[in-house]
């Protein structure tokens, strides 16, 4: 009984794994084969995102104009969120700047704008996985002498399974649309 | 051991491309592109590279798909990839008698381009070396001024894109790299980091917020408007689109 008790409960914890064996989505962003790394240091494939939603963005943490923005349309989109369903989706920043924006930083500017994990993760990736990540997600971004960034200013849903269900260039407060569509990719897990 | 050691070396000599591609040197420098490096006037500044002599052809990208088979387009994901890859070739590993292997590979989308350049331990070109390295004739490095030259570039938009493309082989520049702006359009690296996008321009737009930083990029050489073209065009594509004149070749450091 013991032991079937064991096996029982080893199957229901493999359970979620398995499920995560099934392929891909064709237009999943997670074919994309970057890493990233959090601002507590850890380093994951992008794929590792696959099983929640997530509300992905890109910055970078020196930017003093329109990142700040960002960040807060992140904040209040969740805001907005009943508790619920804040606890089943991600927000995902990662940086335009592997260069400055180093573990250190990303803790830094963190613990500065108080942004907690869970639910916020800030990562970086290697220099080259940032022009894929960009790609993938449809933004544009492009290095100043100075050092500073033009870049595109988007918050971008993924279901569960990493494809892009909306997308928002409303920075400042909630997009309405926005957030039906997290709602809508929420209760569509749920079914 | 030692035979151990020649068959390894064996392996390794057939795991790699049939004929290694050229590359050549080009010393780069301060480059007038008609996409200043600050967004208003400034030069490019250009590290020293190194440029495929010619654009990857048909028949090196079977090679690539046929070890990279994630590539092929019977098993490519379309978030990396559109419907249109490679849809020119008679198969998924299979050019066809229509398509010859030395005319240059069209249909591929930057993320192959990219997947192809690292197989061949390169990276693209940036839009700068791309421009740069375009910028030369037979005899000089910035032929620009030159009527010839523009003539050159403009011929292009000539050239029906129904036709069947030429093979590779034209006459090389003065750094020794063939076709670069015939008979096809090549990816760059940043070719979304050239931010020409309309909504961006003017600074009382609420969407001018698009944009951090200095906002919108204001193009230098406006009669250079052949380049500019091809500015537009990158600009306007996303990372898994494919068209039937969009081909590339790679860059070293």
């Amino acid at each position: 009984m013991k032991r079937l008790l064991l096996i029982l409960a080893l199957m229901l914890a493999t359970a979620p794994a398995i499920a995560q064996n099934k392929p891909l989505p064709t237009d999943s962003i997670y074919h994309l084969d970057v890493q990233f790394t959090d601002q507590a240091g850890h380093t994951q494939p992008l794929a590792a995102r696959r099983g929640r939603p997530q509300l992905v963005t890109m910055l970078y943490t020196s930017c003093q104009m329109v990142c700040p923005l960002i960040i807060d349309s992140l904040r209040q989109t969740w805001k907005t969120l009943d508790a619920g369903d804040r606890s089943r989706i991600d927000l995902l920043a990662v940086s335009f700047d592997p260069e400055r924006d180093t573990v250190a930083a990303l803790r830094a500017y963190a613990a500065k704008r108080q942004l907690v994990a869970p639910p916020w993760t800030l990562a970086r990736t290697k220099a080259g996985d940032v022009r894929q990540l960009s790609g993938v997600l449809g933004l544009q971004y492009r290095q100043l002498p100075d050092g500073e960034f033009n870049h595109s200013s988007e918050l971008i849903l993924l279901d569960a399974e990493g494809r892009i269900v909306a997308r928002t260039t409303r920075m400042g407060r909630a997009d309405p649309g926005m957030v039906a569509a997290i709602r809508q990719t929420l209760a569509g897990k749920q079914r | 051991m030692c035979l151990r050691h020649v068959l390894a070396w064996i392996g390794m000599a057939l795991a790699l491309p049939a004929a290694a591609a050229d590359y050549a040197a080009l010393p780069g420098g301060q480059f007038a592109s008609v996409i200043p490096a600050d967004g208003k006037a400034a030069r490019a500044t250009i590290a020293p590279f190194r440029l495929r002599t010619e654009p990857v052809t048909n028949g090196e990208f079977l090679a690539f798909v046929k070890t990279h088979p994630r590539w092929r387009r019977d098993q490519v994901a379309s978030v990396l990839a559109d419907q249109r890859y490679l849809s020119h070739w008679a198969g998924p590993v299979e050019l066809g008698k229509d398509v010859l292997p030395r005319q240059p590979v069209t249909r591929v989308s930057w993320f192959a381009a990219q997947a192809y350049c690292a197989s061949e331990g390169a990276r693209l070109p940036s839009w700068y070396e791309w421009e740069y390295a375009a910028a030369a004739d037979a005899t000089r490095r910035d032929a620009r001024k030159d009527p010839a030259w523009r003539e050159d570039l403009l011929a292009w938009y000539s050239r029906p894109s129904s036709a069947p493309l030429p093979v590779i082989g034209g006459r090389p520049n003065v750094y020794g790299v063939r076709d670069i702006v015939h008979p096809v359009w090549e990816w760059a690296d940043d070719f979304n980091a050239l931010l020409v996008a309309s909504d961006s321009r003017d600074q009382n737009d609420p969407d001018v917020l698009k944009f951090c930083g200095a906002g919108a990029v204001s193009l230098q050489e406006k009669e250079n408007y052949a380049v500019l073209m091809r500015v537009a065009m990158l600009s306007a594509l996303k990372a898994a689109d494919t068209t039937n004149n969009v081909g590339f070749r790679c860059a070293k450091p």
